[in-house]
């Protein structure tokens, strides 16, 4: 589709140059540095790759991060959806700053949610001493703390992308259905759920691919080696065994074309459902 | 300054915004392009302006005879004004007005108490000198498109374009705003050439009206003799509600019922004959020499200026007269009542859609 | 009434109980957690512990990087926000899709790529880039692209075609439109995005560390690094990251503020 713009439009030559920045800075910017963890998973042969990823410690950080992403995905969108019901659909005070404590983990950097569950759990604070002496458990450098850490960082995601939604849309269909006699949970899956389902798979796409590759606030919780997970392991061996670190590398990289094909997937048909041409 | 514009045509994609348009207006004429949505009232002003282009093998968009198709929209010396204003609502109503002169080429900007003055001047004329320093979020509609027409005037245009300025203010504002500026062109004298889909507004405003339909203009004329002689069926239709009758067309000859219309050429087959309801009279009596027809009343409108009166014929049909409240009075209609009705003028059209002339 | 009227729907105290029970496990304790142990501190150990040299010259570092970084993407992010939205040319929609790239691809990947990148790049062009400043730089960069991008496609969008056009009938050419029109509508959402980019530049650890290495001062590094020792160290990380967050709140404050301030100016207030 091409925009009639008559000649309120650039010259052909500036909108070319631009054209040509804006795809030189990209292609230089984003999209070698992908190509460049393929190639550098693959440079010394397929039976490298293969075996780094066989490797004993690359199954059990696999193992690790789908233990993490298993419960804290599930969890946070669960609680996301609450949250976004309660926020979405009544109106009380203090519901701003109810928005903004749930944003919270967004404003905060990696490092430091990592740091908040060190001091909370560590072994000089008083939890942490608490249930070291009451329990003899330890929470920080287990995969207790590596998935605590990931659901505070993932936290906001889907109710994020629900709660726009569900505000533009309001609240007249749930009372309709209410009025017509259904009762909350039949509004929610019969009424609610079909209007939002998309924001919602979105809010699960991006949720899923931070929770997986979430390296920041794991790796300052985590003690690596048998915890690692798949981030943690690439830091760990990018220094001794840089194929190691790519082909591992590369798993998580493709996830994050799957999340981007996704996203591009259900915009296009968002796009589409309400007109608008792409 | 005159504009003419000859064999303009355009397209979108497949859509024919229009179809080989001509229009001829003289200077100093205020013109109005009526017609419903797509019917490329819009189009035919954006190329006059420069913001669209015709498409290839078009004429030539002459301005005092001189071709501007190929001259940008800032070459062409039109003052442009948008449907919804199109305010820079960044800069104060000052700033707004004077944005023409400040981005001229050194050379030729005036200098700061000369646009000072100017932007002044302009902004009392439409009287909103004591707004200057506002942005237009602050200011109502009709100021907000006044400010607008300020701005176009500002750069001395010698062509005035206006996309449905009223378009977007209330029923109120619209009248008022419409007398001011036919009160404006007649002290200023611009060519200018707005688009409305408001029969009102076009008659009321217009030196000559363009009624235009599918990319083509039907009639281009005064505001009485688009009224009372379309030239098509459409300008009929459009410029207010008809009451249709099957007429017989016979040796040369239309008549309705036993009365005799009109003479037409031999070889016209079809005539289709229509009545304004203020055309019809309803008589409790047949009137002697004159079509009459039976039909029922089956509901009077009374509240509003006039009384219009809705009817159905033993046929079928429904048909509506319109007349003042002392006629009604006169008459003492009921619903239900039977009454004949009597067209008192009659407009007729051939199978081409055409007006047949007498 | 109103409030009556709301409720209608059910599941108000159950959602609202639910989630502030989750929010308080996940956000509300730890945080408390935080400002105990902030409050515990005595002033002068606080002060000690973010003027160390070390301390103050990842503060340099990281908000002078951050605030370069940020600078670029301000440039390019508004050159290919702009050529996504006017343009039309093949692989457009690929291109679209791959701003979001920094923002899917795990830091730690994105660290080994960029690692990569900058070794071969390096190497090609007989520069250090890998543990420099221009390093920490382009990865800073790397990261905070899809932030301008994203925040200013939508107001791109909503520029409205007519304000081009009176603007060219009123004589001016397309450079002044561009400066006097254009510009200035977009310029609360340029401001947007180089501030969300800025703020998530400050906080970057994950490529970084892979870019920078350990040994440059750099704040996020600094903390992680502080946080390893003894809880002397771990003080110093506490009032590193106080600071921090304390200036990441501060450009959130500045990004809501401008919007509201925007808002009144120009906006339509009904």
């Amino acid at each position: 589709m091409s925009i009639v713009r008559g000649n309120t439009d650039e010259p052909a030559w500036v909108r070319r140059l631009l054209i040509l920045i804006a795809i030189t800075f990209m292609a230089l910017f984003l999209l070698l540095p992908l190509v460049l963890v393929f190639y550098c998973a693959f440079e010394e042969g397929l039976t490298t790759y293969w075996e780094a990823l066989t490797d004993r410690r690359t199954l059990r950080a696999i193992g690790v991060t789908l233990l993490t992403i298993g419960i804290a995905v599930p969890l946070n969108v669960f609680f996301g959806i609450v949250a976004a019901w309660c926020l979405g659909k009544f109106n009380f005070r203090g519901k701003s700053l109810l928005i903004s404590l749930i944003d919270l983990p967004f404003a905060v950097s990696p490092v430091i949610a990592g740091l908040l569950f060190v001091i909370l759990f560590g072994m000089h604070s008083v939890l942490g001493e608490w249930l070291w002496s009451t329990f003899g458990i330890r929470i920080l450098h287990s995969t207790t703390a590596t998935v605590l850490a990931t659901m505070f960082v993932t936290f906001p995601f889907v109710t994020r992308e629900l709660l726009p939604i569900m505000q533009t849309q309001g609240t007249e269909e749930e009372l309709a259905a209410r009025v017509l006699g259904a009762n909350g949970i039949q509004i929610f899956f019969r009424v609610t759920l079909p209007n939002i389902k998309w924001a919602l798979l979105y809010g699960v796409v991006l949720c899923n691919a931070r929770a997986m590759g979430e390296f920041g606030a794991v790796n300052v919780v985590s003690h690596g080696g048998k915890n690692n997970t798949l981030s943690l392991l690439i830091y760990e061996t990018y220094q001794s065994d840089l194929v190691a670190a790519f082909a591992v590398s590369t798993l998580l990289a493709l996830m994050a074309i799957v999340t981007l094909v996704l996203k591009t997937l259900i915009e296009m048909r968002t796009a589409r459902k309400e007109g608008r041409s792409v | 300054m005159s504009i003419e514009v000859q064999n303009i045509t355009k397209s979108f994609g497949n859509f024919l915004a229009l179809n080989d348009v001509s229009l001829y207006i003289k200077s100093g004429e205020l013109v109005a392009l009526l017609g419903p949505s797509g019917s490329g009232k819009t189009t035919l002003l954006r190329i006059i302006a420069g913001l669209e282009e015709a498409d290839e093998g078009s004429g030539p968009i002459l301005f005092n005879n001189r071709n501007m198709k190929d001259s940008k929209i800032g070459d062409r010396g039109v003052g442009f004004v948008f449907q919804h204003y199109a305010l820079f609502r960044h800069m104060t109503v000052f700033e707004n007005v004077a944005f023409g002169l400040r981005v001229r080429p050194r050379t030729t900007r005036p200098d700061n108490g000369e646009i000072r003055r100017r932007v002044l001047e302009l902004l009392r004329l439409v009287q909103l000198d004591t707004q200057a320093d506002r942005y237009p979020h602050q200011l109502s509609g009709g100021q907000r498109q006044r400010v607008a027409l300020a701005r176009a005037l500002a750069v001395e245009p010698q062509v005035l374009l206006l996309d449905e300025p009223f378009g977007a203010l209330d029923a109120k504002v619209r009248v008022e705003l419409r007398q001011w500026l036919r009160r404006l062109h007649d002290e200023i004298h611009l060519t200018s050439v707005f688009v409305t889909h408001d029969q009102d507004e076009a008659l009321e405003l217009a030196d000559r009206v363009a009624v235009m339909n599918a990319g083509k203009i039907e009639q281009f004329a005064t505001p009485n003799e688009v009224f009372h002689k379309p030239a098509t069926e459409f300008v009929m239709n459009f410029l207010g509600s008809v009451n249709k009758f099957r007429g017989q067309v016979a040796d040369g000859k239309v008549r309705l019922g036993e009365q005799f219309i009109m003479d037409v050429p031999e070889n016209t087959e079809e005539a289709k004959l229509f009545v304004r309801p203020h055309e019809l009279q309803i008589s409790h009596t047949k009137v002697p020499n004159s079509f009459n027809l039976r039909a029922v009343i089956t509901r009077i409108h009374s509240a509003g200026a006039r009384v219009r009166v809705d009817l159905e014929t033993h046929s079928g049909d429904a048909m509506t007269a319109e007349m003042t409240h002392s006629r009604l009075s006169e008459l003492n209609l009921e619903n239900g009542q039977d009454v004949y009705i009597v067209p008192s003028n009659i407009h007729v059209f051939g199978a081409d859609e055409h007006a047949i002339e007498e | 009434m109103f409030r009556r009227q709301k409720r209608v729907l059910p599941g108000f105290r159950l959602t609202m109980g639910l989630t502030l029970v989750y929010l308080s496990f996940l956000v509300l304790i730890p945080f408390a957690g935080l400002i105990l142990t902030v409050g515990g501190m005595s002033w002068e150990e606080y002060w000690a512990g973010v003027t160390s040299p070390r301390v103050l010259a990842a503060f340099r570092l990281t908000f002078g990087a951050s605030f370069c970084a940020a600078m670029i993407n301000a440039v390019f992010g508004f050159i290919v926000a702009w050529v996504l939205v006017r343009y039309r040319f093949p692989f457009r929609r690929l291109v679209d899709a791959m701003v979001d790239l920094p923002f899917a691809m795990p830091t730690a990947v994105s660290g080994v790529a960029l690692l990569a990148l900058f070794k071969r790049l390096g190497n090609a062009l007989d520069v250090k880039i890998i543990f420099t400043e221009w390093g920490l730089l382009l990865a800073l960069t790397f990261i905070g692209l899809p932030f301008v991008v994203r925040t200013l496609q939508p107001a791109i969008e909503d520029v409205e075609k007519e304000l081009e056009e009176v603007s060219a009938s009123l004589g001016a050419n397309r450079w002044q439109t561009f400066c006097r029109v254009i510009f200035p509508s977009l310029r609360p959402a340029l401001f947007t995005g180089f501030a969300m980019a800025f703020a998530r530049a400050l906080g970057e650890y994950g490529s970084v560390v892979f870019i920078a290495g350990t040994a440059m001062p750099i704040v996020s590094i600094e903390i992680a690094k502080n946080l390893q020792g003894n809880e002397e160290d771990m003080m110093i990380a506490v009032a590193i990251a106080t600071t921090m967050l304390v200036a990441s709140f501060l450009i959130l404050f500045c990004i809501n503020f401008i919007q509201f301030w925007m808002n009144r100016r120009y906006m339509e207030t009904n």
